[in-house]
């Protein structure tokens, strides 16, 4: 009882790779809170899923298997979580900021009538006081993320609700098998149980999935543009230089709202996460819900014609100058020194 | 066929996107008065998919409607510009420091009083948070479905309605029957622009704590024309519980908040030049950086 849950996400038969990352940091928060790292998958055909999940320190794992409950709809995920949750009381539970989690997530909230917190770039545990109300919280969860366009980090905790709920973005976390062999229980659910007859009344008629097109996730050079990059014409020349050097473009969200380029590009806490090996930041001005998604980089070279830009915090290079004459300098003199 | 009563739930943000350096005080907290104040980007696509249902199935009826002060009527009148048939502002002291949950709260409260609805549409999240709760939690309240991330909404005859959605990985299209929630997208259809007759009809309209100052020919001239009203209501028009509404009823609690701190680091500063560039990309190709 009272121990931490994570929602594991499955597409056709894997568990996604968020969940794995949450079920990392889940292992490490039970253990500073000296209690059990339970796990809950729902779906079919879900035979041995457990071999994907119990290795990353899974004690108990819950499994609803059942053909209705795949690919997933929003009714019959959160009946069996409602009527789970209610069983076996958990004090946090933790699920990606995905397609599902941002839909589950808050349905679940409203239903157990708990706090959920959006999109976290950290998760801690510690105290809390309630000045006002004298009262003293032990071993909260800190939800910790960027807000208001970026400018302020809010800590946030739920003091009296539980569970404390929390979405994380992919990529936010390391993922990292705790022991092959870890020792987990699985329960089944009984499915028919749990569900209302009501909860099919959203049915999947037509599902395509396609693999993102791009992927900067994994790229080991990204040459990122903002507001700053000024055109559509500018922003063109850094995937020249991508090319050139052999890396991918990313964009800050001002970038993507300028209609520069396309969302899937948008590094940032609304967007991916990247750790490359070279972060190429042009004309982004460095507001931390990009840097979130950035500050791991091994090296970050920052364009910019304002020499006060935040993002030339984080830079091991700063370039003070514009884009537009930086870029193909960059991309000649790259040529020059590789013949 | 009679039409559908749609409610479009929109919310009036500070435009987070253009936040200049005066955007934040001295003490750490944000100074909305200085930014300018817009109507969330996504509700204005869940206006779009409204209005053209509105245009597919004549007698629809549009409302919008927001949680607000009294100066986010101005998107209400945003809305009738476009084509909603009315709105309703709601607002008291007693939803301010409201989470999502304690929002999602007294808008099913107010949704729960406005009669009998078919289809409630909404941004899938605003720019300010960027939580996308509200529609969920919203549904969750009333009891009735949801079609998150909506695209499309194909049709909405004879009690189903039938979305395309926009998910991470692709696309799906769902059935689902009335009444219930959606959810919209950015990469929906953008909304359509002020109509300039409905301009002339509405520029007058005004929400009751607008017309405090009001002058006495003003006065008048919303008696005669009571389109004009733009119905305002407060905690006393709505059944709700005490507890469950603003900052007490709302489970989570800022702890803290932080100004951006930049941690400092050695950086090696250079010019725009010819020499300066030659440098840079010969010390990333030597340390195998790049190439």
């Amino acid at each position: 009882m009272n121990n931490i849950f994570v929602y594991c996400e499955i597409e056709e038969g894997q568990i996604a790779d968020v969940s794995l990352e949450l079920l990392t940091k889940g292992r490490s928060l039970a253990d500073d809170l000296k209690c059990k790292l339970e796990a809950i998958v729902i779906g079919a055909n879900l035979k041995g899923v457990e071999k994907q999940i119990i290795p990353y320190g899974v004690d108990i794992l819950w499994v609803a298997d059942d053909k209705r409950l795949y690919p997933y709809t929003t009714l019959p995920h959160t009946s069996i979580i409602v009527k789970l949750f209610e069983e076996e009381k958990p004090q946090i539970a933790l699920m990606g900021a995905t397609s599902i989690g941002r839909d589950l997530g808050p349905r679940l909230s409203s239903a157990l009538h708990s706090g959920l917190t959006a999109d976290c770039t950290s998760l801690i545990i510690g105290d809390h006081e309630d000045k006002k109300n004298k009262k003293e919280y032990k071993d909260l969860l800190y939800q910790i993320r960027p807000a208001f366009g970026g400018n302020i980090v809010a800590t946030i905790v739920n003091p009296d609700c539980r569970p404390q709920m929390a979405t994380v973005r992919e990529g936010v976390m390391k993922k990292e098998i705790l022991s092959e062999t870890y020792k987990g229980k699985v329960n089944q659910i009984e499915v028919a149980k749990y569900l209302n007859s009501e909860d099919f009344v959203v049915k999947v008629i037509d599902r395509h999935m396609e693999a993102s097109k791009v992927n900067i996730k994994n790229a080991g050079i990204i040459i990122s543009g903002g507001y700053g990059v000024g055109s559509k014409e500018n922003f063109d020349k850094l995937y020249e230089l991508a090319d050139v050097i052999g890396g991918e473009v990313g964009a800050s969200r001002a970038a993507v709202d300028a209609g520069y380029t396309s969302h899937e590009r948008q590094v940032g806490q609304t967007g991916v996460t990247v750790r490359p090996k070279l972060y190429i930041a042009c004309g982004i001005s460095g507001q931390i819900q990009h840097t979130a998604g950035m500050e791991e980089s091994a090296m970050v070279i920052a364009i910019n014609t304002d020499k006060n830009a935040p993002i030339n915090n984080f830079a091991d290079y700063i370039i003070t100058g514009d884009v537009a004459d930086v870029i193909p300098k960059m991309i000649k003199h790259y040529k020059l020194n590789t013949k | 066929m009679k039409g559908l009563k749609i409610v479009v739930l929109a919310k009036q943000v500070p435009d987070t996107r253009n936040v200049g350096k005066d955007a934040m005080k001295a003490d750490g907290t944000v100074n909305r008065a200085v930014l300018p104040a817009i109507f969330n980007p996504e509700d204005l696509n869940a206006l779009e998919q409204a209005l053209r249902l509105k245009d597919k199935y004549p007698g629809t009826e549009i409302t919008l409607l927001t949680m607000g002060p009294g100066r986010a009527a101005e998107i209400i009148r945003e809305g009738l510009y476009r084509g909603a048939d009315n709105g309703i502002l709601l607002s008291d002291r007693a939803f301010a420091g409201s989470d999502t949950l304690a929002t999602s709260y007294a808008l099913s409260c107010t949704l729960k009083k406005m009669g009998k609805i078919d289809i409630i549409i909404a941004g899938r999240q605003a720019i300010d948070g960027d939580t996308a709760q509200v529609g969920p939690q919203v549904a969750e309240k009333l009891g009735f479905p949801q079609i998150t991330y909506a695209e499309n909404v194909v049709s909405a005859e004879k009690g189903k309605i039938v979305v395309k959605r926009r998910l991470e990985r692709g696309v799906e299209t769902v059935e689902g029957s009335l009444p219930i929630v959606v959810t919209v997208n950015a990469s929906a259809p953008d909304c359509r622009p002020r109509n300039a007759k409905f301009v002339m009809k509405y520029k007058h309209a005004r929400a009751v704590s607008e017309m405090q100052d009001a002058s006495e020919d003003y006065i008048v001239l919303h008696n005669d024309r009571p389109y004009l009203n733009i119905g305002e209501w407060s905690v006393n028009d709505i059944d709700t519980k005490a507890e469950e509404l603003g900052l007490v009823g709302s489970p989570t609690k800022v702890k803290s908040i932080e100004n951006v701190v930049f941690q400092a680091k050695e950086a090696k500063v250079l010019e725009p030049s010819d020499a300066d560039m030659d440098e840079l990309m010969k010390e990333l190709i030597v340390n195998h950086t790049i190439g």
